[in-house]
Formats: C-alpha cells, structure tokens, sequence
C-alpha cells in the first residue's frame, strides 16, 4: 500500500565522470579546497593506524578509474563520532578518495581501525559511486585478522560470499594495509546492500 | 508491497543497456536486504566552519578578472525527509559544466572552450528550515560517447549528506522543457512517473529582478530523521 503521508524520494543520478574538480578537489589537484578527504584521522588519534587499500574492478576485470568511494566508521572505543571537524576530537571517521589519481587505479584511506560497535564485528561501511552506477552501492568492509562470524550481518550473507566482504592484512613497508577490492560483477561479485 | 518497495520505484535500475556504462558496472547478484542492521546509524554533520565565504555563488567562487559568461541563475530549494521534515545542517555539494557545456575536469576533451572565470563547483549546508540557495550560470548540454550523437540535457549535478545512512543521495537536476530529454538514457533510466522529480520549477515569483532567474528544486531523501533538531 501506498503511504499518502510520504513524499516521494528524490530518484538517484549517475555520479558521472567529473565529479572530481568539486567533490574530490584536493586529491585531483583542482583549486578548490576539500572537506572530505582521504584520511580518517588525524596524527594524534587513538588507536591501531592502518590503511585501507584496493581496487574496484568491473565485469571485464578492468581497474575502474573514475569510482569514488566514501568511507564510515567508528572509533577506536566502538563510537560513530557525527560532529565533523570536531573540535574536541581529532578523528573523523568520514572520507572520500576517487580512484583516478593513482596509476593503478587504486584508493588508498588512511584510518585507524575501528572498535566494535555493539556487539558487531569491527567493520569500515562503504559507499561506493561511479560513471555507470546510477545509484550508489553499499558494502562493508570487515578485517581478516577478527573474529567476523558472531556478527548478525555478516552472517546474513549467504555463506560463500562472506569473503568478499573482508580486508586481508598486510604488513608493508613497516605499515599495516588491508586489502580490499571490490568486484562488481564475476565469480568475486562483492555483497551490495540494499537500505 | 509495503512502502519502502514503492520508495524503491522512483529509482533507476542499476543495469540500464541503453547507458551503456552500466552493463559491466552494475551488480549482478540481488541486493541483500540490511536496512535493520543499519538503520539507526548517523552520517556525520558538518559544522558552518567547513564551508568559505562564497562556496554557494559559483559566480564568485572563482572569478579571476571578469565575471563569468552565462546567464546567471539562482538554484534553490528544501532538503526533507520523505515526511516532509526539513533537514537542517545537511551538506549539499554541486557541480556542472559552464555556459558553453564543458567541465573544467581534465580528463573532459569536448572542443567548447573553458571560462577562466568559472570553476563549475559549489557547496552549502542547508538552514534550519532544511533550505539551500546557490547562484550560478545554467550549464550547457554536452556530447558524450554513449551512443552516435549522444547529448546530455542541461544539469547539474548535486551530492547530499543528511543525517541519517540511508541518506545518502547523488542525483542530477534538469531544467524544465528540455528537449534532451527523449533522448538521454541517463534520465529515461528513472521510471516515467518518477522523471519530474529531477527537474527543477521555474519559479518566476524567486526571481532576482534585474538580476538573476529562479529555480526551485526540492530534495526528498530516504527514511524517516531522528534528529531533525540537535
């Protein structure tokens, strides 16, 4: 049935191929200052400092080079910190990076890993826009080196495509990465949610 | 059908063939249905000291020696829930092409030449009755490789933040009558009934006199806010 009260949404739009010059400004180096960026923290933020790093890949298993990506987690303790810049609290727990800049197409989020959040997995939610996406995409990203399978959504996930929701752990060049990719077709096909 | 479902249906399908981006960019397995694991979760909010002085007047926010060419125009319009709540303190970002219809992005190769005065990118957050205003130069359509002689219609591109995760919205706003519109695969994706929500009204009764003509173009995003007040 109809609800006569709701107003009817706003239908979602393509992203586009040229979003960076606003959205992603700094990072394409356009002049324009940015807001959101990359990093999730600041220098001094509590916690395990880690990267998170990857690619999106279409049906053809090319590197997608005009995607962006935002990024949203809670902190160190399991808390979502909403007031953005904080002026109490150095982390941010909010960014966007596109995946034109670097020459493999690959994002690369500076951040800390989160706590958990109620009883939930330690886990980075993901938004996901690009040219040939005519509404955005939602994913998680959860951590190899946890404990992922008493978590309710994570265990709503048929069984065999759990893995494509978690980040692989790697020590590199003294820092800790988590690799993750996301596929948006293929044998791999990354879990989307619907809200 | 419950209402969520018909929300749904004002929203493009993610596979479109006659956009053709879509065939190896859109999922191909069903969206899981999460909405109880995410529903009461926050997207940030920004405070007034993010934005600068004229981040809502791309006729100013990069403007070198001249004013920029173009027919100046004021955009403007609500942010709600889709109770028709007003949406305080949301971000809104915009971005277009200039007058003649090119984007200053680097990768852009359309022959239509840049304004040195004109960045093309804006950003507001909406006051405590949800509202938003920018002033800025209509956009001009553009070719792009989608199919022979493929046009966009004018736009602009708007990015909404609200407060809630389901709110998160991308879209593209038109301007009324345009003549792109039968043949632009982008906005034919959205359902018929749905395609007049993505373009503004002309709204002679806003206009600037003397000054600048007046669109109204209202944002209605997904779910119910907690927190209309802080």
């Amino acid at each position: 049935m109809m609800d006569s009260n709701k107003l009817q949404l706003t239908p979602s739009q393509t992203v586009g191929p040229f979003f960076a010059y606003s959205l992603t400004a700094e990072q394409y180096g356009y002049n324009y200052n940015s807001i959101i960026n990359g990093s999730l923290i600041n220098d001094d933020t509590e916690g395990e400092q880690i990267y998170i790093t990857g690619n999106v890949f279409d049906g053809n298993g090319n590197t997608i080079m005009d995607a962006m990506i935002e990024l949203w987690q809670a902190d160190a303790h399991g808390n979502y910190i909403t007031r953005y810049p904080t002026a109490h609290n150095t982390f941010k727990g909010f960014g966007r990076l596109g995946t034109g800049t670097d020459a493999a197409h690959r994002f690369t989020f500076k951040t800390i890993k989160p706590g958990a959040v109620n009883g939930q997995s330690p886990h980075i939610n993901v938004i996901l826009f690009m040219r040939g996406s005519l509404h955005q995409l939602y994913t998680r990203i959860y951590f190899s080196d946890e404990i992922n399978d008493t978590d309710a959504l994570f265990n709503s996930v048929d069984a065999e495509r759990r893995q494509t929701l978690i980040a692989q752990r790697k020590e590199v060049n003294g820092n800790t990465e988590y690799h993750f990719n996301i596929y948006m077709q293929g044998e791999n096909e990354t879990v989307f949610f619907h809200l | 059908m419950n209402s969520n479902e018909t929300n749904y249906n004002v929203q493009p399908p993610h596979l479109y063939p006659e956009y053709k981006s879509t065939i190896f960019r859109s999922p191909t397995k069903p969206l899981m249905m999460v909405k109880e694991y995410l529903k009461d979760l926050s997207l940030p909010a920004f405070g007034e000291s993010a934005i600068g002085k004229f981040d809502n007047d791309l006729t100013k926010n990069a403007r070198k020696n001249h004013d920029p060419i173009g027919e100046r125009i004021k955009v403007s319009g609500k942010v709600m829930d889709e109770y028709g709540r007003p949406l305080r303190n949301v971000l809104v970002e915009i971005w277009q092409a200039n007058a003649a219809g090119r984007y200053i992005h680097k990768e852009e190769i359309h022959d239509a030449p840049l304004d040195p005065n004109f960045l093309g990118a804006g950003r507001m957050l909406t006051d405590n009755e949800g509202r938003y205003q920018f002033f800025t130069i209509k956009p001009g359509a553009y070719p792009w490789g989608n199919h022979f002689n493929a046009w966009r219609p004018n736009h602009i591109h708007f990015s909404v933040i609200g407060h809630q995760f389901q709110h998160r919205l991308i879209t593209q706003m038109y301007f009324p009558g345009d003549p792109l519109f039968e043949f632009d695969p982008i906005f034919q994706s959205v359902p018929k009934h749905a395609r007049e929500l993505l373009i503004a009204k002309f709204r002679m009764d806003w206009t600037e006199p003397e000054f600048a003509l007046a669109y109204e173009f209202n944002i209605v995003l997904n779910g119910k806010s907690k927190t209309p007040f802080e």
